[in-house]
């Protein structure tokens, strides 16, 4: 099995960060599988935890009482789940449920918002690259609330 | 050597080139001019009428000087001219006998060439199909009579879009060939024109089969020269005399004067590309707050091609037809998709049809879709001037 | 074909199926057997419902089969309704066929990229069937399609079966609804999820305008050549063939000099409003 700062190396979402910073997040890292239906995380729980999609498929989703689970969005290979743990209050605002078996790289968010904080250079890279996924997942969302394809 | 106009390239279209403007060639050569009298005109419409020619000319109608069937020279608007600013159009008596002392009035000869509205076919039904039914409409053979050379250059820019394309419109390449043009060079020109800046006019340079000067000193007259062979066919057969110094002089004179009185002027150095760099500009949102929308000018523009079709049945719906009719940028509908209307405001109407006319013409057909006509100007309820927005761009693009 | 202007010929419906809510597919074949004609994928037919009118409607089907057309219309009109309502045996009036193609011909030995969403999966169809009679001339293949819900989608059955030619096919919805256990996103997040990359791909796309363009600015802005970025573009028509001037976007008209478009030509004026 390939070792987390391997793993992260090869990964677009960590490409051009210094072999030290690899290795610093990849401590933070764990390999996970998660089968169909089962929890990444839930509304209202602690964030704690950042995943990285290798393979499968993660959904967003949201329940209310008496409805259907409204899924919102789904992510896959390549993709990045959960930036809760970055910024107060430090709780999942949405649940994260595997779709299908989904393999993922799990981050301690506790750990490396410590390092980060200590060591701003690379708060400044890891920040930059979650904003970079937070800019695209804004404008997804936008085009996905107009009705880009145009049925009406 | 007398030489008034030098047109844009696609302009210029094959019968454009065979001849050179003026009284001379360029090589010095004078070109064999005659003349004849009032009854000489008179002759020219008969020997046209026996010709088989609907002769078509101006005649005074409606308060303005339209084009309409003529059958002597009594028909023509002897005696009249037309006041022309913006938004105002009135007649006024002359003060001599000129037949074309006019320049344009609302018509033009598009109006002959692409009728406002014509029915395409006729569909029957035929059990679960159809069959096309009704014999198809064989175009006139029409002779026009009086077209200046603002609206020879709008016909020639008009067989460009629908007879010169990959797909000719039939009927109106019919219309076309079969057309006998007897072009009239203006010898005076209105407040609206701007032929000459626009280099169509005020002298026919080419693209006609006959072309008269009207005269009034020494004697009025009407100087004429050939500019085809049926042209020539027709002009032997007329009484003439070779027209005198002094004709061609005054004739000259006549015309150099028409370009000498226009007052307004397009800069058309680099035109196109002022107007596409304004796409953006927020001038049209101030020309829209004059602009009505009306269509009046697209109506009245001699090169405005843009069409609409009406599918129809008769009561039984087995009785199907297909109309084409004149439309307009302007108008609601006519950028309508699925998803609604795409030109919405009037300042993105007003700027396809600026545009379209003075820039993007050039990419699709090779010239300028103006020639300097000024009906724009006349016909718009509210006066928008294309000179004067034109000027308003280019301040713009300055700052 | 007639030499008159915008004369319709007869095309006897073969066969409908109902897509989805408001489109179906119509097979149709020509009364006549000199009315035939032969198409390239991209291309469009003007489609006359008698007495109702005409609307442009792209075809669907595979430009290799002889004898049949095949058209995917939705119901948004007066004539897309008639259209629409047409059983086996009407007779539907047909003139064309016009316009530019896709030019998959021209892009063998390349990995292609086919992105649709709504309805804009009908005109890339024939470029799909193109592909798959001539696989091996293609590297690898994605076709990713984007709908709002998943009952919108067209040719679901279909879209499995392009699977078998080693094609990757994937979904996504805007609004998932139960039972739908495939992607969630707008179309444009299915590009990071192709197995072809975009770097010297090529792409067909298809569907509304902003689609494409964010489309268009994704794969661009993954490495692929704009030159390579092919849209399909849809204006008002009359005659669909230069002549009536209404499909006018900036210089181009999109009858004769579309359907079909390089990005790069179509990318200036698709930002301006109201053009």
């Amino acid at each position: 099995m390939k070792d987390i700062g391997h793993i992260i190396s090869e990964h677009a979402f960590f490409s051009d960060l210094p072999e030290r910073y690899c290795k610093l997040i990849g401590g933070c890292g764990k390999a996970e599988v998660f089968e169909p239906g089962q929890f990444l995380f839930k509304t209202g729980n602690k964030a704690t935890q950042f995943f990285l999609v290798r393979h499968g498929q993660v959904a967003l989703e949201l329940h209310a009482p008496g409805k259907d689970v409204f899924r919102f969005q789904t992510i896959g290979h390549g993709g990045i789940v959960g930036w809760s743990w970055l910024f107060p209050p430090f709780t999942y605002m949405f649940d994260a449920r595997a779709i299908e078996q989904t393999r993922v790289v799990t981050f301690d968010g506790l750990c490396l918002r410590g390092k980060c904080e200590e060591d701003h250079e690379l708060g400044y890279r890891v920040i930059k690259r979650f904003a970079n996924v937070m800019s695209r997942r804004l404008v997804e969302t936008r085009l996905q609330l107009i009705d880009v394809y145009g049925r009406e | 050597m007398f030489s008034m106009g030098r047109r844009d390239k696609a302009v210029t279209s094959h019968k454009f080139k065979d001849r050179i403007p003026g009284f001379v060639t360029e090589e010095g050569t004078k070109i064999d001019t005659r003349t004849f009298s009032l009854r000489g005109l008179d002759q020219l419409i008969q020997t046209l009428l026996d010709h088989g020619y609907q002769c078509i000319g101006p005649v005074v109608r409606d308060g303005v000087i339209a084009y309409d069937k003529v059958s002597s020279t009594a028909d023509l608007p002897q005696g009249w001219t037309d006041e022309q600013s913006p938004g105002h159009y009135r007649l006024r008596k002359r003060e001599d006998d000129a037949c074309f002392g006019f320049v344009v009035g609302p018509h033009s000869w598009k109006r002959f060439l692409y009728p406002p509205e014509r029915r395409l076919w006729q569909l029957q039904k035929q059990g679960q199909s159809f069959v096309r039914v009704g014999e198809p409409e064989v175009a006139p053979r029409y002779a026009f009579l009086g077209v200046k050379a603002c609206e020879l250059a709008a016909i020639g820019i008009q067989d460009q879009v629908l007879k010169d394309g990959p797909v000719p419109d039939p009927d109106y390449t019919q219309r076309r060939d079969n057309a006998l043009i007897i072009a009239v060079n203006c010898t005076e020109s209105a407040e609206t024109c701007f032929c000459a800046s626009m280099k169509t006019g005020p002298e026919a340079a080419g693209g006609f089969d006959l072309v008269l000067t009207e005269i009034l000193e020494p004697k009025h007259a009407f100087v004429a020269q050939a500019g085809s062979e049926r042209g020539r066919e027709i002009l032997d057969a007329l009484q003439t005399a070779e027209a005198s110094e002094s004709q061609i002089e005054s004739a000259r004179a006549g015309i150099a004067s028409a370009a000498d009185g226009q007052t307004r002027t397009v800069d058309t150095d680099g035109l196109r590309e002022l107007i596409e760099r304004a796409s953006e500009s927020i001038h049209w949102g101030e020309i829209e707050e004059r602009c009505l929308s009306c269509a009046n000018c697209t109506l009245s523009c001699p090169t405005c091609f843009c069409s609409d079709v009406e599918d129809s049945t008769d009561l039984t719906g087995e009785h199907a037809e297909r109309w084409r009719r004149w439309d307009s940028c302007f108008n609601r509908g006519f950028s309508f998709v699925a998803g609604g209307e795409i030109r919405h405001s009037t300042a993105s109407r007003y700027r396809q049809w600026m545009t379209h006319k003075l820039s993007t013409w050039h990419d699709q057909f090779g010239s300028s879709g103006c020639v300097g006509c000024g009906r724009c100007i006349t016909w718009c309820p509210v006066g928008i001037d294309i000179t004067e927005e034109i000027q308003q761009f280019r301040l713009r693009d300055q700052l | 074909m007639s030499t008159e202007l915008l004369m319709p010929q007869p095309w006897v419906v073969q066969k409908t199926e109902r897509e989805n809510e408001d489109v179906v597919t119509l097979t149709l074949a020509p009364e006549s057997s000199d009315h035939g004609f032969s198409f390239l994928p991209g291309q469009f037919n003007m489609l006359y419902a008698f007495g109702v009118g005409e609307s442009a409607i792209s075809i669907s089907g595979d430009a290799t089969t002889n004898g049949s057309m095949v058209h995917t219309i939705r119901d948004v009109g007066a004539v897309t309704h008639a259209l629409s309502a047409a059983h086996v045996g009407d007779v539907i009036g047909i003139r064309g066929p016009y316009g530019s193609e896709w030019p998959i011909a021209s892009h063998t030995g390349r990995d292609i990229l086919v992105v649709a969403g709504g309805i804009g999966l009908a005109p890339l169809r024939p470029v799909v069937y193109h592909i798959i009679e001539n696989r091996h001339k293609y590297k690898d293949v994605a076709v990713l399609y984007g709908s709002r819900e998943p009952k919108d989608l067209l040719f679901r059955a279909e879209l499995e079966s392009w699977k078998d030619h080693n094609i990757q096919v994937e979904a996504t919805v805007d609004n998932a609804t139960p039972g739908w256990t495939r992607h969630i996103g707008v179309v444009t997040t299915l590009i990071r999820r192709a197995k072809v990359e975009p770097r010297g791909a090529a792409a067909f796309v298809c569907g509304p305008e902003i689609m494409m363009r964010f489309t268009a600015s994704e794969l661009t802005g993954r490495g692929m050549n704009p030159d390579d970025v092919f849209i399909s573009m849809e204006r008002n028509m009359k005659c669909a063939v230069g002549l009536c001037g209404r499909c006018q976007l900036g210089p181009e008209f999109i009858c004769k000099d579309g359907p079909v478009f390089p990005w790069p030509r179509m990318s200036p004026v698709m930002t301006i409003r109201e053009l």
